[in-house]
């Protein structure tokens, strides 16, 4: 008797990544057959919905983008208006920026922990993860006012200067963490059970990896060193000091390795730049908003996130809107072409663990 | 790897170590409130009393979060909306855009972060009203330095003092292009100003099209309802400036000097017409006789000739414009400026007959009989004598009279000595004007600097060019010289004593403190007069005068139907756009009256 494929729902409701989508599997047993990814319960239209808006208050739709990592996307909108305006931003600014660009990874990480284990069954990590990230919000909310979404980098600078003795939380919490980044390897890295559950699956070949124009951790667990803070430096990157891991196995199992090593060298980076952050101005004055003008031209500009590189595309008439803005987010590649290529064959219990490490973030595939 | 990894199975239960902690953040929860950090952005609040309802929350909220309502208690008044934010919290995202963009300062945000109620409609939440307690909970404010608003008004460039006194050249220089958009661009369109300006010019809009680069469209949006706005754009009272929003914690945007910008812009009438661009209706047959070309005559000529009417102004001067063309300096207003603007109003089909006085060259009743209206645009042509001892003097004057003799080319003796009295406009104009003839000029007025009427740039402007104030002083006497000539004028000092009734302070003599100042020229500006002699007896009977004005009802409209009358016979601010006000009112009226409509 032939055995006849069953068509399995898996999503939009999804253990271990932010947002919904849908991806519809054909198994046979336990052996995936053929997948295919469904979007389309998230959209919202950001990046129309920046048309109707002025060159400011626009900037908040960009932390939507993708939920657990807002910093990056306020970065890259800022970036592209200052390099369509020819606005220049203070040394200061740029400083603080970085540091919030790698607290941001690091709550990032920390939220990824949470997901990879979440997804195989390792739910106290999740909880200590999570509780730790945390630590990391707190020093947002001072900083930014918010916790989850910041609004906090905008064109010419940042919104506010760094709190009274916020240095100093900043370092205390990363010790903090760094202590407690043991803690995780004992319970996870050490753990068996997550060895064998990763090891050999999720796994990228090659030449996918070229086709399908793969980023990030993805890209560095497949044992490619490539970076946007070293191969293209943005903000003052190109005056830190700090590397790049790769790994080779190119499987769950090593994309988890290159980002626990990250963690390491963005506390690495932040020590430097609270370190070397000079005093000074942390905003250029912008024209008022509601008649501001940026000069027309386009742009585009890049930045690498937690998931990789997101590249932020904006055109201006020379009006008080924006004309086109387009964003380009890892997960977009990620998590639609690639997945569809490397599950079959895959357990269906490793979707959702496969699906967290190609670093699948569905607000981003979805603007 | 073996199939049982001691290592692997052990480390992960050193986890236990961990057991019955809880994560930082739920530690002291539900026993103690968490409280949220010195910077949150939580629910809004909102000083009431502070907040001038401009609505720039509700315009760069992006979320349309916030409307502007009328709250019990909170009255409109000028440079108050008397609207007030609303915010519903089911569309807020807290980017605190609204506070960053907020001109006073008044709206916040607050550590609150938890509301719970069971009324369905309590999101929409009033800052300031729904949470009176707010204010001591603030955390995310917009301070004078992190406001995005441009408080620092571009300085307006001008000739130095020492210059100015030279001729009579013009002394505000205008804004260039990228000064006039840069200004523009401070302005945020909250419309209060069009509120206070007596003719409600289109100020956001044609702001806007300056800020946007498009001067021809501003001009096109000023001539909607201002056929004089280059005179205006050089010499306004500009209340509109007094509550401007940005003027609650900065400078006021330049609404005057912008004004000039876009239409100095259109060089000729011929520009000017070309750039407006009228639409002139077919002529309907009926006449309208205007007497005064003053501000107020040549608007309701403009816009009813633009409505098909028949036009014919009776000017009792040589040139047309009134007190603006003969009361104003010409180092504030050009000739040339203002004769490009009556240019384009006659390029329209207006006809104005100079040198022709009512009463004198021609009877009211004739005009009266022949149109099918009247308006009155007549002015305040008589200045008040000082009405002190020796005010016969050869060269004690009115200052409105001289500066009448000034423009009209005539020379006046002054000598080298002036004092004038009063503390308005025209006192220093008068000044000003003297000083330019060489003569050392003081100003004695009954108040205080600070309670002059005069425009503060032109008080400025007379102490750059060297002229000296005495505050509190009153006249008593002017001493004559054995040929009758003014050779010294004699005043009180006077104290400041506390109105009972809630006014000004008033001045009061002091007894015995008499100071004689040496003057080769007394000239008084404190105040004119109507001449209504041409009015005849009958027609006299038909309307009201009061206190030397006509009382109109609210369309401009004398006790006679057919007649109407507006300006500095009418209205008791006295200025040219308050005239131009009116003459755009009683167009209105006279073709509601004159349609039947």
């Amino acid at each position: 008797m032939r055995e006849k494929a069953t068509t399995l729902y898996l999503g939009p409701q999804h253990p271990g990544i932010t947002g919904n989508m849908m991806v519809r599997l054909k198994v046979m047993g336990d052996t995936i057959v053929s997948a295919q990814t469904e979007v389309g319960y998230l959209h919202r239209a950001f990046e129309k919905l920046q048309e109707r808006r002025n060159w400011l208050n626009s900037f908040t739709l960009m932390c939507r983008f993708c939920v657990p990592e807002t910093d990056p996307m306020e970065n890259l909108y800022a970036r592209a208006v200052e390099s369509l305006d020819n606005i220049e931003v203070p040394e200061r600014a740029k400083y603080i920026r970085v540091m919030v660009l790698e607290l941001a990874r690091i709550a990032t990480q920390l939220m990824w922990y949470a997901g990879q284990n979440g997804s195989l069954g390792l739910y106290t990590m999740g909880q200590w993860s999570i509780g730790d990230r945390d630590y990391i919000l707190d020093l947002f909310e001072q900083l930014t006012g918010g916790r989850v979404y910041h609004m906090y980098q905008w064109p010419g600078g940042v919104r506010r200067d760094l709190p009274e003795g916020f240095e100093g939380k900043v370092l205390r919490t990363l010790d903090y963490l760094e202590k407690r980044l043991k803690d995780y390897d004992d319970l996870m890295f050490s753990n068996s059970i997550f060895q064998k559950r990763t090891q050999g699956v999720g796994y990228v070949p090659k030449e996918s990896i070229i086709e399908h124009g793969v980023v990030g951790p993805v890209l560095r667990g497949a044992g490619i060193r490539s970076d946007i803070r070293i191969d293209e430096p943005y903000e003052v990157y190109d005056k830190l000091d700090f590397e790049i891991p790769t790994q080779e196995g190119s499987d769950i199992w090593a994309r988890a390795l290159v980002r626990r090593a990250e963690v390491h060298q963005s506390i690495r980076i932040i020590r430097q730049v609270l370190d070397q952050m000079p005093k000074g101005e942390f905003n250029t004055s912008i024209p008022n908003p509601m008649k501001w003008r940026v000069k027309a031209g386009d742009t585009y500009v890049r930045a690498e996130s937690a998931r990789g590189e997101v590249g932020y595309y904006a055109v201006s008439d020379g009006t008080i809107h924006p004309r086109r803005m387009h964003l380009r987010g890892a997960a977009y590649v990620h998590a639609i072409t690639l997945l569809e290529n490397i599950l079959p064959g895959q357990n269906v219990a490793d979707v959702s663990a496969i699906m967290n490490s190609l670093g699948t973030c569905a607000p981003e595939i979805e603007r | 790897m073996s199939f049982f990894d001691l290592q692997g199975t052990l480390k992960p239960l050193t986890a236990l170590k961990q057991f019955g902690k809880k994560p930082h953040t739920l530690k002291d929860i539900p026993w103690k409130k968490r409280e949220a950090s010195d910077n949150y952005r939580g629910l809004h609040f909102n000083d009431i009393d502070e907040c001038i309802g401009c609505g720039n929350c509700s315009t760069i909220c992006q979320n349309a979060a916030i409307d502007m309502i009328h709250l019990e208690g909170v009255e409109g008044k000028k440079g108050d909306s008397g609207l007030r934010p609303r915010v519903d919290n089911g569309r807020c995202c807290w980017c605190a855009l609204c506070v960053e963009v907020c001109p006073t300062g008044s709206l916040s945000l607050t550590k609150d972060y938890i509301y719970v109620t069971e009324d369905p409609d309590a999101f929409l939440w009033t800052p300031g009203i729904s949470n009176p307690d707010g204010e001591e909970r603030k955390s995310y404010v917009s301070t004078h330095e992190l406001s995005l608003n441009h408080f620092n008004r571009i300085p307006m460039p001008e000739l130095e003092g020492k210059e100015r006194i030279k001729s009579f050249a013009e002394v505000v220089l205008g804004y260039n292009e990228e000064q006039a958009r840069e200004e523009a661009s401070r302005c945020i369109s909250c419309g209060i100003c069009t509120e206070v300006c007596p003719d409600h010019m289109h100020i956001p809009e044609y702001i806007n099209a300056i800020a946007a680069g498009d001067d021809k469209e501003a001009v096109k949006i000023i001539y909607d309802n201002n056929p004089l706005p280059e005179m205006c754009g050089k010499v306004c009272t500009r209340r509109c400036e007094d509550v401007c929003a940005i003027a609650t914690r900065g400078d006021s945007v330049a609404i005057r000097w912008l004004k000039r910008y876009a239409t100095e812009t259109a060089a000729t009438a011929d520009i000017t017409h070309e750039i407006v661009n009228p639409e002139i209706r077919e002529a309907n047959g009926k006449t309208v006789g205007i007497i005064g070309a003053g501000p107020s005559g040549l608007t309701a000529a403009y816009y009813l000739a633009l409505r098909g009417y028949d036009v014919t102004i009776y000017e009792a001067s040589a040139k047309a414009g009134g007190a603006t063309m003969y009361g104003i300096p010409k180092y504030r207003l050009p000739i040339e400026s203002l004769e490009k603007q009556i240019g384009y109003i006659q390029s329209i089909g207006v006809k104005i007959k100079f040198n022709t006085k009512v009463g004198k060259d021609i009877s009211f009743k004739e005009i009266y009989d022949k149109y099918d209206s009247v308006f009155m645009g007549v002015g305040f042509p008589d200045a008040w004598p000082l009405g002190v001892d020796g005010d016969d003097a050869e060269g004690s004057m009115q200052a409105f009279r001289y500066l009448y003799m000034i423009n009209s080319g005539e020379k006046v003796d002054i000598g080298d000595k002036v004092v004038v009295v009063g503390g308005g406009n025209v006192a220093i104009d008068a000044a000003r004007v003297s000083r330019r003839f060489g003569a050392e000029v003081t100003i004695l007025y009954r108040r205080r600097v600070e309670d002059m009427p005069a425009d503060w740039e032109e008080i400025e402007g007379a102490e750059d060019e060297g002229i000296h104030i005495i505050p509190q002083g009153i006249p008593t006497k002017i001493h004559k010289d054995e040929k009758g000539h003014v050779k010294a004028i004699e005043y009180l000092k006077a104290e400041m004593v506390a109105d009972d009734k809630g006014g000004r302070p008033r001045p009061v003599a002091i007894e015995g403190s008499e100071t004689v100042l040496e003057a080769t020229a007394v000239m008084a500006a404190i105040g004119q007069m109507g001449d209504y002699s041409f009015l005849p007896k009958e027609f006299e009977e038909k309307i009201t005068i009061e206190r030397g004005r006509f009382v109109v009802n609210e369309k401009q409209q004398t006790g006679d139907p057919k007649v109407f009358a507006g300006g500095d016979a009418v209205n008791r601010t006295a200025d040219a756009i308050s005239a131009i006000a009116d003459g755009f009112r009683a167009c209105k009226a006279i073709d509601e009256y004159l349609s039947g409509k």
